[in-house]
C-alpha cells in the first residue's frame, strides 16, 4: 500500500480511479438494491447498487455521470466495501464521513479513501466526496 | 461613463488581496450597487409601512414609493403602468400566465410551442399543463444557428398551435431572438406569445409596444436589483380576462358572506397579500441605476469583454467554445478532459466565480452533446484585467486537482 501523506500520490490515486473507475456497472441480481443519487445543483447523477446476502456484501457498484471527486470516491468505496459484513461496512462509512466532517476517525480501516482527508478545505467538494458513500449508507440501513 | 467609477458603487468589487473576487456569473445573478441597498434600507428605516392599508403619513409615503417603482418599470419596457404586475420573479410570472391565462384559454389537444433551449422556468409550467389538462407541449429543436428562426417557427406551427413561449436571450447559448419578427409570425397564425426576458432585460432595451408581445417576464436580481422581485407584463386586455392567481388581501375590493367577491382592478388584482415592498423599491432603484449607466456603456463594455475573452480562449488548445456567435455576454465552454464541476472548483481556487452544470436547461444536453458545461457571463462592471485573470486560470485548468490539495 502506498504512503498517502504525499499530495502527489493522493492526486495519482484520485486520477487513477477517475480515469479507470472500478465497479462502474449495473448489478443485475434479484437481491441487489439500488439508490439514485442525483442533485438539483450539479451534474452528478449516479445510481449505487448493493447486493447483500447473509449479512455480507457480495457485490457493490455504481453507474452514472459524476465529477472527479464523486467518481473516484465512489470507486474507492466499492473496492473497500465488497466482502465486508454489513457492520464492518457501516463502520467504514462512518469513519469516512467522520474524516470528511473533521471528526475523529479510524484511518486504519479507510485504505485509499484517506486521499480525501483534505476535502473539508473545499466546502463545495463535500457533496461530491460523499455522494456515493451516503447512497451506500442509505442502502445498508434498509437492510436492517 | 467611467467603469472604475461605476465599480466604486459595488462593495464586493472593492476587495483586494486574498479577498479579491472576479465575478463572472452574472447570468445567475448580478451584483448590487450601493444605491439599490440604500433605497431598500431607507424604506425599512424611515417608512416601513404597509402601502394601501392605513391613513397615516408613512403609508402614503410607502404607497407613493410603490407607485413610483411601477412607473419606472413601465417606462423601462415601454408599457402602460396598469400592465405591470409585481411577481417574485420570472418563474412566478410564467407560472401565473400558465395557470391564469393559458389553462383557461387552451383546451385539450391545443399546442404550446417552446424551444429546446428554454430554462426550466419556461418548460416545467407547460409540462404540467400537458400532464394535467392534455394541452400538448411541442419542443422546437434548434439548428446550427442556436436560436429560433422565423422559418423554424413557421414550420412548427400547426392549426392546433395556440401559444408560443421563448426566451429573448438564451441563458446557455447567449443568442438573442428576433422577438418582434417571431411575435408577428405567431400573431399571424393566431398564437399568443410569452417572452422570457430574464436574460435580456439586464442587457438589451425592451419595448413591449414595438414587439407587440402578449406577455413578458423578468427578474429584478439579474439587473442589479434585489432577489424575490420580478415583473409580469401582460397586455391590458389579457390581464382583464385573467382569473386571479392568488386570493387574499389587497386584491379584493369587497366580499360578503353570500360568497360574492368584487375584485380589485388590475394590476393589484394579481398582487394578493403584502408585497415585498423593499424589493419593489429596490427594483425601481436598480432601473434608475441602469439608466444612469446607459445602454451604450453596457453594450460597449460587454462587447469588449466578450471579444477579449473569446480571443483568449481560442488560443488555448484544450478549450471548446459552444456559442462563438452569440450576441449576449455569455460564453459556454468546456476544458477538454476536465469535468465542468472540477473546472469550476479550479476557478474558485483562483477566486473566480464561474458557473458549471446544465444551467437549468436540461433539454439542451443532447443538442450540445455534453453532460454539462462551464458558463462565463459578464456585466458592465467587469474589466479586461479580470478577463485576463480568467484566461490565466483557464490555461492552468487541466491541473484542476491543485485546488483539492491547496
Amino acid at each position: 500500500m502506498p504512503s498517502f501523506d504525499n499530495p502527489m500520490i493522493m492526486r495519482q490515486v484520485i486520477m487513477d480511479h477517475y480515469e479507470h473507475p472500478r465497479n462502474k456497472r449495473v448489478i443485475d441480481h434479484p437481491l441487489a438494491r439500488s439508490k439514485r443519487m442525483d442533485t438539483s445543483g450539479c451534474i452528478d447523477d449516479i445510481v449505487v447498487y448493493l447486493h447483500v446476502e447473509k449479512d455480507v456484501i457480495r457485490d457493490v457498484s455504481y453507474e452514472g455521470v459524476a465529477c472527479t471527486i464523486s467518481t473516484a470516491s465512489t470507486s474507492i468505496m466499492t473496492e473497500l466495501l465488497v466482502g465486508k459484513t454489513t457492520l464492518e461496512a457501516t463502520n467504514i462509512i462512518d469513519a469516512y464521513l467522520n474524516m470528511i466532517y473533521e471528526r475523529p476517525y479510524d484511518a486504519s480501516i479507510l485504505g485509499e479513501a484517506v486521499v480525501f482527508m483534505y476535502t473539508y478545505k473545499q466546502a463545495s467538494r463535500i457533496k461530491c466526496a460523499t455522494l456515493g458513500w451516503t447512497g451506500a449508507q442509505a442502502l445498508l440501513k434498509e437492510e436492517h | 461613463m467611467n467603469i472604475d467609477t461605476l465599480r466604486n458603487d459595488f462593495p464586493l468589487l472593492q476587495k483586494t488581496g486574498d479577498e479579491r473576487l472576479v465575478y463572472f456569473d452574472n447570468a445567475a445573478t448580478a451584483l448590487k450597487p450601493k444605491q439599490v441597498i440604500e433605497a431598500m434600507n431607507a424604506y425599512y428605516f424611515d417608512y416601513p409601512a404597509n402601502p394601501g392599508r392605513g391613513e397615516y403619513d408613512l403609508v402614503y409615503r410607502a404607497d407613493q414609493a410603490v407607485h413610483a417603482a411601477r412607473d419606472k418599470v413601465a417606462q423601462f419596457i415601454h408599457a402602460d403602468v396598469h400592465e405591470i404586475v409585481f411577481t417574485s420573479g420570472t418563474t412566478m410570472g410564467i407560472n401565473l400566465v400558465a395557470d391564469a391565462f393559458v389553462r383557461k384559454h387552451l383546451k385539450k389537444g391545443d399546442e404550446i410551442l417552446i424551444t429546446e433551449s428554454e430554462h426550466a422556468a419556461n418548460v416545467l409550467p407547460w409540462y404540467v399543463l400537458q400532464e394535467r389538462y392534455g394541452i400538448v407541449v411541442k419542443i422546437i429543436a434548434l439548428d446550427a444557428q442556436q436560436r429560433l428562426t422565423p422559418s423554424m417557427l413557421k414550420a412548427a406551427i400547426t392549426t392546433q398551435s395556440k401559444f408560443l413561449a421563448f426566451s429573448d436571450v438564451s441563458n446557455v447559448l447567449g443568442t438573442k431572438s428576433d422577438t418582434k419578427t417571431l411575435t408577428k409570425i405567431a400573431h399571424e397564425h393566431g398564437l399568443w406569445v410569452l417572452v422570457d426576458a430574464a436574460q435580456s432585460a439586464p442587457h438589451f432595451p425592451i419595448d413591449v409596444h414595438q414587439s407587440d408581445v402578449d406577455f413578458l417576464v423578468f427578474s429584478g436580481h439579474k439587473l442589479c436589483g434585489p432577489t424575490g422581485i420580478g415583473v409580469l407584463y401582460a397586455k391590458r386586455t389579457h390581464l382583464e380576462a385573467m382569473d386571479p392567481y392568488l386570493m387574499g388581501g389587497g386584491m379584493s375590493l369587497k366580499y360578503a358572506k353570500d360568497f360574492s367577491i368584487r375584485l380589485a382592478p388590475i394590476p393589484e388584482r394579481f398582487e394578493a397579500g403584502t408585497q415585498p415592498i423593499a424589493e419593489i423599491i429596490g427594483l425601481g432603484a436598480a432601473i434608475d441605476y441602469l439608466r444612469h449607466v446607459g445602454w451604450q456603456v453596457i453594450h460597449e463594455q460587454e462587447r469588449r469583454l466578450r471579444e477579449h475573452a473569446l480571443n483568449g480562449l481560442k488560443k488555448i488548445p484544450f478549450v471548446k467554445v459552444y456559442n462563438p456567435n452569440a450576441e449576449a455576454g455569455i460564453i459556454t465552454f468546456n476544458l477538454e478532459g476536465v469535468f465542468p464541476q472540477d473546472a469550476a472548483t479550479h476557478y474558485n481556487a483562483h477566486r473566480i466565480a464561474i458557473r458549471s452544470g446544465q444551467h437549468c436547461v436540461r433539454n439542451l444536453v443532447d443538442y450540445l452533446q455534453t453532460d454539462g458545461t462551464l458558463r462565463w457571463s459578464c456585466y458592465f462592471y467587469n474589466t479586461i484585467e479580470e478577463v485576463d485573470l480568467f484566461l490565466e486560470a483557464t490555461k492552468k485548468g487541466q491541473d484542476f486537482l491543485d485546488a483539492f490539495f491547496r
